[in-house]
């Protein structure tokens, strides 16, 4: 099992490949579509850099008054790619952490800055917040509410998580659609020739 | 118990149980899998015991609630009914909990409760008898991004049917958490297929539609969307769907509706049936 600790180097960062499949410990934090806007607008709350952002907005509750995370699965990233790159540029976070992946200026600015995007798999709200310890902090709940604020977690090999766009300008989800692409040709076929 | 508790349960029991029929295709996937897509499907597995020990939502988006009504004509309680569809959401978001996640388009204000304007949606279908059946459906958002409606010229017929539905389902890739349940709708009027692909989703996996014609054409997609590679989590693999379930309505004879619904694998539901002498039970 590799596990990555926060905070993460560049130098490890760039050693990982498209492929790989790693687990997570030390600080996480989400931050969804507003999150990433104030970010770029007010400056980060906490250092990011070095550390892993987390496309997820939670189900959590206080429980004598201690933040308790019931579900914490991934959001779809393709939204956050309005924000992503200048994001990266600015804060140098080393792992993005979610489902579905991003776009070619995410994929840009991860080998500029030394950084990967990872999937971890969608829905899996459950087991995400079993490998999270505690509720360090939560910045901008007012504002944003539960599921947009920016939740500061400390987890242990928090995964599994699948290296789908690394540093070096590859990406999993271009690799498949070219697959996805070629097996269509012959499905598009065996339509044409039904009833 | 009343119905409003019987209701709260369906909705805490579709946030923290998967039903049955979706497991046993989860776990008919996972035999045919390998590497990554593989790893996905027993991290969806591990995740849905894990909800279930701990009564915990199997997902981080608990959805927003709709309910799915058969209500006899000479059903007794219909007001209490009405009464109690968004009381048992108010309720089910404070106990479970669910992610308050309703939203006004305008001021972005959200009243905590997963009630709204126009939400929880409900769908009324009356039917002959005196008993009420209650389909509970919290859906999530990533999925219901996935959801379309095509107006198809009607000489294109089933083949173009099929053509829509599997260029749409490859075109969303990884984003509504593959392998999903496809609800189709065909016919009807722009409203109505998606409505009827929705109404596709209530029937258990497993079961196909009781017309031979259209079990074949359920049959034929999943196959052809298996075939694509998309696969978990649209990281490539043999299962991108579980299942693809169709519904129809008659058409105009110059429009072709297709409703394509989109759901994922965490394909949460549940029944409640309020009986004429008022006794409620709590289905899968």
């Amino acid at each position: 099992m590799k596990v990555l600790t926060t905070p993460i180097g560049e130098k490890e960062a760039r050693g990982l490949r498209v492929g790989d499949v790693v687990y997570l410990t030390g600080t996480l934090i989400t931050a969804r579509d507003e999150a990433h806007k104030k970010l770029l607008e007010h400056g980060s709350p906490l250092p990011l850099e070095g550390g892993a952002l987390f496309h997820c907005g939670p189900v959590v509750r206080k429980m004598e008054g201690t933040w308790q995370v019931l579900a914490a699965g991934p959001t779809t990233s393709a939204r956050m790619e309005l924000f992503e790159a200048d994001v990266l540029r600015k804060f140098k976070p080393r792992v993005i952490v979610g489902k579905g992946g991003m776009g070619e200026k995410t994929l840009a600015a991860l080998g500029e800055v030394g950084a990967v995007y990872v999937h971890f798999t969608g829905g899996a709200g459950a087991l995400a917040a079993q490998a999270i310890r505690t509720v360090t902090g939560v910045h901008w709940l007012e504002e944003l509410s539960m599921a947009e604020a920016v939740w500061v977690f400390q987890v242990e090999k928090f995964g599994p998580l699948v290296v789908t766009m690394d540093s070096h300008g590859r990406s999993m989800y271009k690799d498949l659609a070219v697959q996805v692409e070629a097996n269509m040709k012959g499905i598009r076929e065996r339509i044409r020739g039904s009833k | 118990m009343n119905l409003v508790e019987a209701l709260t349960e369906a909705l805490a029991q579709a946030a923290t149980v998967l039903s049955p029929d979706v497991v046993q295709a989860l776990q008919a996937a996972r035999e045919r899998e390998e590497g990554p897509a593989k790893v996905q499907i027993e991290a969806i597995l591990e995740d849905v015991n894990i909800a279930r020990t701990h009564k915990v939502p199997i997902c981080q988006d608990t959805g927003t609630v709709s309910y799915y009504l058969r209500v006899g004509q000479d059903f007794p309680q219909l007001g209490q009914l009405m009464q109690a569809l968004p009381e048992a959401t108010r309720r089910a978001t404070s106990q479970v909990p669910l992610r308050p996640n309703t939203v006004h388009p305008f001021t972005g204000k959200n009243p905590g409760d997963n009630t709204g304007r126009y939400v929880p949606a409900v769908t009324w279908e009356f039917v002959p008898g005196g008993e009420a059946e209650i389909h509970v459906l919290p859906k999530g958002g990533g999925s219901e991004n996935c959801c379309v409606l095509k107006m198809l010229a009607p000489g294109v017929g089933l083949k173009g049917i099929k053509e829509a539905v599997v260029e749409h389902v490859v075109a969303c890739g990884g984003l509504p958490c593959p392998p999903t349940v496809i609800g189709v709708g065909i016919g009807g009027g722009a409203d109505l297929a998606l409505k009827l692909g929705k109404l596709a989703l209530l029937r258990p996996l497993g079961q196909p539609h009781p017309e031979a014609e259209v079990a074949q054409l359920e049959r034929e997609l999943a196959e052809l969307l298996n075939s694509t590679g998309v696969g978990p989590m649209g990281l490539g693999g043999k299962t991108t769907v579980l299942a693809v379930h169709v519904e129809y309505a008659h058409r105009h004879p110059a429009s072709l509706p297709l409703g394509i619904v989109v759901q994922c694998w965490a394909h949460r539901r549940g029944v409640v049936v309020v009986h004429r002498d008022g006794r409620v039970e709590v289905k899968r």
